[in-house]
């Protein structure tokens, strides 16, 4: 039976956000806890590792899966079996308590954007517990072809590089492509085009609307000389700067790192596939091998809970094991 | 006068070897050459030598030793670009034409370098 473990009532800024106490909910993660929204107070209760789920989502609510960094395709020692720790990604959506509405992929879902390595992706996933799965290309997915293969596969309705937004339960959710047109010692990119796209695509929607944006590689400067920013974020965060409640879903770090800057929430997931060192803290990026035991400690999803009526939406990391 | 003749034809080719030897060694120890070829090191996200000085026509192998695939592009995206090499992979290419060439990888573009032709 799942119990509230701590009921935080911090409203500082006076507008019904407990920015304080989600901070500390987010101190939790990685040990499976649900951090629910409701009312203004942030309540955490813990995901048992049984079958104790007995949370009760009223109707309304929206909930749905974030999952990051598959590299379908790599074998070396960080892991050399990513299939089996994707697979216990969705085994783990599939055992949550509440179904997903729909999952958002991150990007590097492959780790060279070959056709069997998407395809097993896709096979994999045809066994989530969802009713639709929503991708935005990582850096990888665009190696050999400047991702024609993903857009032809995952971007059927999307626009230039493989942008796109949609709608589910009042919440404006946009796919941005910052993985394409690379330039030599930058960043990401989200480049010109996109960004008259996203300037239009927000221009006539309501500032209390709640708006969701998922793109491969963060939208702030986690640690640029690793690569981990994206060069123009800056003028497309400018163009979200009005509404009330802003989340921006990232992976291509391989670990979870949150920002909180006014009415943006940061956040980026683990990979499914092999952990990333904390910035600085190896030579390079490159995959991290920790102790097989260890491995899925290091791996994992993250599950987003928002409430109609609510300003920010609950974010919480789930590890592997 | 043939043993002379002999002897001088084996002292001019014993010179000439040792001559071109010693042109061989000059342009390795320039160059960071090993016996199989010019070649830079792909390492934790970096370009082994990050600039390479070469004379025109030498031919240069890069090889990746990361765990992780990267790419050798010209900044330009022209004059030359690989297919994603994996770990222990190897790209070649002939610089013919005197300049300098930057290039960088491009799935992690952080990643640059310079080849200068002379």
């Amino acid at each position: 039976m799942a119990a509230p473990r701590d009921e935080i009532l911090f409203d500082h800024n006076h507008d019904g956000i407990d920015r304080r106490g989600f901070l500390r909910c987010m101190a939790w993660a990685g040990t499976g806890a649900v951090c629910i929204l409701n009312g203004g107070v942030l309540t955490s209760y813990a995901l048992g590792r049984g079958g104790e789920h007995s949370i009760k989502i009223p109707k309304g609510e929206l909930t749905f899966v974030q999952i990051s960094d598959s590299h379908m395709g790599f074998d070396k020692p960080a892991n050399p079996d990513v299939i089996a720790t994707f697979q216990a990604a969705i085994d783990k959506i599939n055992a949550l308590p509440v179904a997903p509405e729909f999952i958002l992929h991150t990007g590097d879902v492959s780790h060279l954007a070959k056709a069997a390595q998407f395809d097993n992706v896709e096979q994999i996933l045809k066994s989530a517990r969802t009713s639709q799965v929503f991708y935005v290309p990582g850096e990888h997915d665009f190696v050999g072809d400047d991702g024609q293969q993903f857009r032809q596969r995952f971007g059927k309705d999307t626009q230039g590089t493989g942008w796109y937004s949609f709608e589910k339960k009042g919440v404006h959710f946009i796919g941005l492509v910052n993985v394409a047109n690379l330039k030599a010692g930058g960043l990401g990119s989200l480049g010109a085009e996109q960004l008259e796209w996203l300037e239009k695509d927000v221009k006539h929607l309501k500032s209390s609307k709640p708006v969701v944006v998922f793109a491969h590689i963060p939208l702030w400067t986690v640690y640029p000389d690793w690569g981990w920013g994206t060069d123009d974020s800056a003028q497309a965060l400018g163009y979200l700067k009005r509404f009330g409640s802003v989340t921006v879903l990232n992976g291509h770090i391989h670990q979870t790192m949150q920002k909180v800057e006014g009415n943006v929430t940061f956040h980026t997931a683990c990979s499914t596939a092999f952990p990333q060192p904390k910035p600085g803290t190896a030579p390079s990026p490159g995959p991290m091998k920790v102790p097989t035991e260890q491995l899925r400690t290091l791996l994992g999803v993250t599950e987003v809970y928002y409430k109609n009526g609510q300003h920010a939406l609950a974010i919480t990391d789930s590890s592997l094991g | 006068m043939q043993r002379n003749t002999c002897v001088s034809i084996l002292r001019a080719a014993a010179l000439a070897t040792l001559a071109m030897a010693l042109i061989g060694f000059a342009s390795r120890a320039s160059a960071g050459q090993n016996p199989t070829g010019l070649q830079i090191a792909i390492d934790n996200f970096s370009f082994a030598p990050a600039t390479l000085t070469i004379p025109a026509g030498t031919s240069v192998t890069w090889v990746n030793h990361d765990d992780i695939p990267h790419t050798v592009v010209s900044e330009d995206k022209a004059t030359f670009k690989s297919s994603a090499l994996d770990t222990d992979e190897k790209f070649s290419f002939t610089f013919a034409k005197p300049g300098t060439y930057p290039y960088f990888c491009s799935i992690h573009p952080k990643m640059t370098a310079k080849v200068v032709v002379q």
